[in-house]
């Protein structure tokens, strides 16, 4: 059977390449790890004979540097959260196009088509709809999980059991939110007591720790975890015990889009492959794998029941997130100094 | 025959004789290549200025150096004072480096005594047991470890079984878990050294030590680490200038709730700080001070030899 399967793949593979050297133009896509499932590259690739390469990094700040480095031009699109957008556009980073080049722009969700980062949709499309909240080990804790003070001034029991994503931007504009003040606030009372929450909230914490998110939770090793929402649907799928939790201060929202990039090499098949993406059947094929919400109307139809039902992507009515800001070359200054004293 | 002979003992003499330039060539290609344009590239950025969101402005600043010798408050506008946190950051690498180096020495030694004491295919046994583990990937060793060691991992819970201990010990995260992981990791970079030593020492040595009524202490401090020196001070440095930039270990095992220098360093390049130049600055000063103590050993060595 195991050979059958081998003689299989190999065939495909054989043919794969076959069909890949005669291929009529290249895709270079650079996209965050594990976040599109192979076979819909493949398709893609079927569909428009197109050969895809795909790079892939962790972080929308590596992705800025890696650009910045000298990969732009090398690459067709990229995926950045919805601050980078506007981050790359104020960088000069990215091309626009025109609605009519798409045939399926009209399938984007209207709500997503005027958003901060990019009025108008000028030179992105969304790809995922996301938020970054805490799940708790129910467990291990039966205590109200309603408040982010779960996270920042969490009760004795909890303290050594939390993990927090090792990311700057989630881990203030979470604690902002959790205070009442505003992101990236220029004012400096406000500045000193953040600093010092943290430093406070930091005594409960047992770790810093993006990729681990999903491990230390479903071990147990942690009770308490920053967490993506889907990531967290993830979680839960491996270990029933756990809640993602909306706090009623608010949670982190994100958007993640895909973007054309300046001097693409390829222009044309960047658009077709953005296009290829608005189909709902392939943006549920995302959604399906990476378990995020979809910005593409009709795309719901396509779901697996267990993205359908799940409480990860399906915030309760009138529970609100807010979008991380980009912070002014002055606050990002302070955010970095904060960030290097909370980890010195 | 004999010119065979003139050959081995006066290298350079013989058919390769003339060519040494040509010869140099391809080390000083790599030497170039991968080492000295790099650091150069480095020395240069750190004294840039710093463009918003990583990136540098080609004009000459010595912010990078100020920002890691002098604080001015949180919002950078009080009287300079002496800045202890990257200093801070540089002296528990440094420390933890140290400690990994001196176990990896605790352990090691013996371990290289012991197998180059074998006779000829035991040794190869033992020295490919060594090596082993290491054909697989750092990252998956090192989390391997952290799988080991959790509150719920095999080792406690074997612990627990035979009755040694009723509650876990929590290893996890703590500054136990990373000298553990920086331990496992360059341990081998101890042990092969001192073998190689340990392999060319000559026994009759310490035969004649023991002839002339010198204790096992003695042979040992006397006879046998002057002959190894070497290998030890090698391992030594094997170990302890990579534990110094490690970052999977305090990342993975230490909770990354402090930085090392290796992650301050990649947060200043993939972080939301984008400060390329203070990474560079903080990268010349870390091989600045290794430079320093290695030039430091290699006039040792001169003076001695």
């Amino acid at each position: 059977m195991n050979k059958l399967l081998l003689a299989g793949t190999t065939a495909v593979a054989l043919t794969l390449s076959a069909g890949v050297a005669q291929a009529a133009g290249n895709l270079s896509i650079y996209h965050w790890f594990e976040y599109i499932p192979q076979e819909l590259l493949d398709k893609f690739s079927k569909e428009h004979d197109v050969k895809v390469t795909m790079d892939t990094f962790d972080s929308n700040e590596a992705m800025l540097a890696a650009l910045k480095a000298g990969k732009l031009g090398s690459y067709d699109v990229s995926v950045p959260g919805d601050y980078m957008v506007e981050i790359m556009a104020q960088e000069g980073m990215l091309d626009t196009f025109e609605r009519s080049e798409m045939s399926n722009f009209g399938n984007i969700d209207p709500q997503w088509i005027d958003v901060g980062f990019d009025m108008g949709r000028k030179s992105s499309i969304p790809y995922q709809i996301g938020t970054t909240g805490f799940m708790v080990n129910r467990k291990a804790y039966k205590g109200d999980i309603s408040s982010l003070s779960v996270l920042f001034d969490p009760p004795a029991e909890l303290k050594g059991k939390i993990n927090v994503l090792d990311s700057q931007g989630e881990v203030m504009a979470l604690a902002a939110m959790y205070m009442g003040i505003p992101q990236c606030s220029t004012d400096r009372d406000q500045l000193k007591k953040l600093n010092a929450q943290l430093q406070k909230s930091k005594e409960s914490w047992a770790s810093f720790g993006s990729d681990i998110a999903k491990d230390v939770l479903v071990s147990g090793d942690a009770t308490v975890g920053m967490i993506y929402n889907g990531f967290g649907a993830k979680a839960r799928s491996e270990n029933a015990d756990l809640e993602y939790a909306y706090p009623k201060e608010g949670y982190v929202f994100w958007m993640d889009n895909v973007v054309l990039l300046k001097n693409a090499p390829n222009r044309d098949n960047a658009i077709k492959f953005m296009n290829f993406l608005l189909e709902p059947e392939n943006a549920a094929a995302v959604t399906n794998y990476a378990q995020y919400i979809s910005g593409v109307t009709g795309a719901d139809k396509y779901f697996i029941d267990d993205v359908k039902n799940a409480p990860e992507l399906n915030p309760p009515a009138g529970q609100k997130g807010a979008f991380i800001e980009a912070c002014s070359q002055e606050v990002q200054k302070v955010y970095d100094t904060i960030w290097t004293n909370l980890k010195k | 025959m004999a010119a065979a002979g003139a050959n081995i003992s006066k290298p350079g003499s013989g058919i390769y004789a003339g060519s040494g330039v040509a010869l140099m060539l391809p080390s000083w290609l790599i030497i170039g290549l991968f080492l000295l344009i790099p650091v150069l590239l480095m020395l240069v950025y750190s004294f840039l200025t710093k463009e918003f969101r990583g990136g540098v402005i080609w004009e000459f600043s010595l912010d990078a150096y100020d920002q890691f010798f002098f604080y001015r408050g949180l919002f950078g506008d009080e009287p300079p004072v002496l800045e202890w946190t990257y200093i801070g950051i540089f002296w528990r690498s440094i420390w933890q480096a140290g400690a990994a180096t001196i176990f990896c020495l605790i352990i090691g030694f013996p371990t290289a005594w012991f197998i180059a004491t074998r006779s000829g295919a035991n040794k190869s046994v033992w020295l490919f047991l060594i090596t082993i583990p290491y054909w697989v990937n750092l990252l998956i060793r090192t989390i391997s470890m952290k799988f080991l060691i959790r509150d719920t991992g095999p080792l406690n819970e074997w612990l627990m079984w035979i009755g040694v201990i009723s509650e876990p010990i929590h290893m996890i995260n703590t500054n136990f878990a990373v000298q553990l992981g920086l331990f496992y990791s360059y341990l081998p970079f101890m042990v092969l050294p001192i073998y190689a030593s340990v392999e060319r020492y000559n026994f009759a040595l310490s035969e004649a030590a023991a002839d002339l009524y010198a204790s096992r202490w003695e042979t040992l401090r006397l006879i046998i680490l002057p002959a190894v020196k070497p290998g030890v001070i090698a391992g030594c440095i094997l170990v302890f200038v990579p534990s110094l930039g490690a970052f999977l270990a305090p990342d993975l095992l230490g909770g990354a709730k402090t930085f090392m220098i290796g992650s301050l360093i990649e947060e200043q390049f993939k972080g939301n700080a984008g400060n390329w130049p203070f990474g560079a600055a903080a990268s010349m000063i870390l091989l600045s001070m290794v430079l320093v103590a290695l030039g430091y050993y290699a006039r040792q060595q001169n003076r001695e030899a």
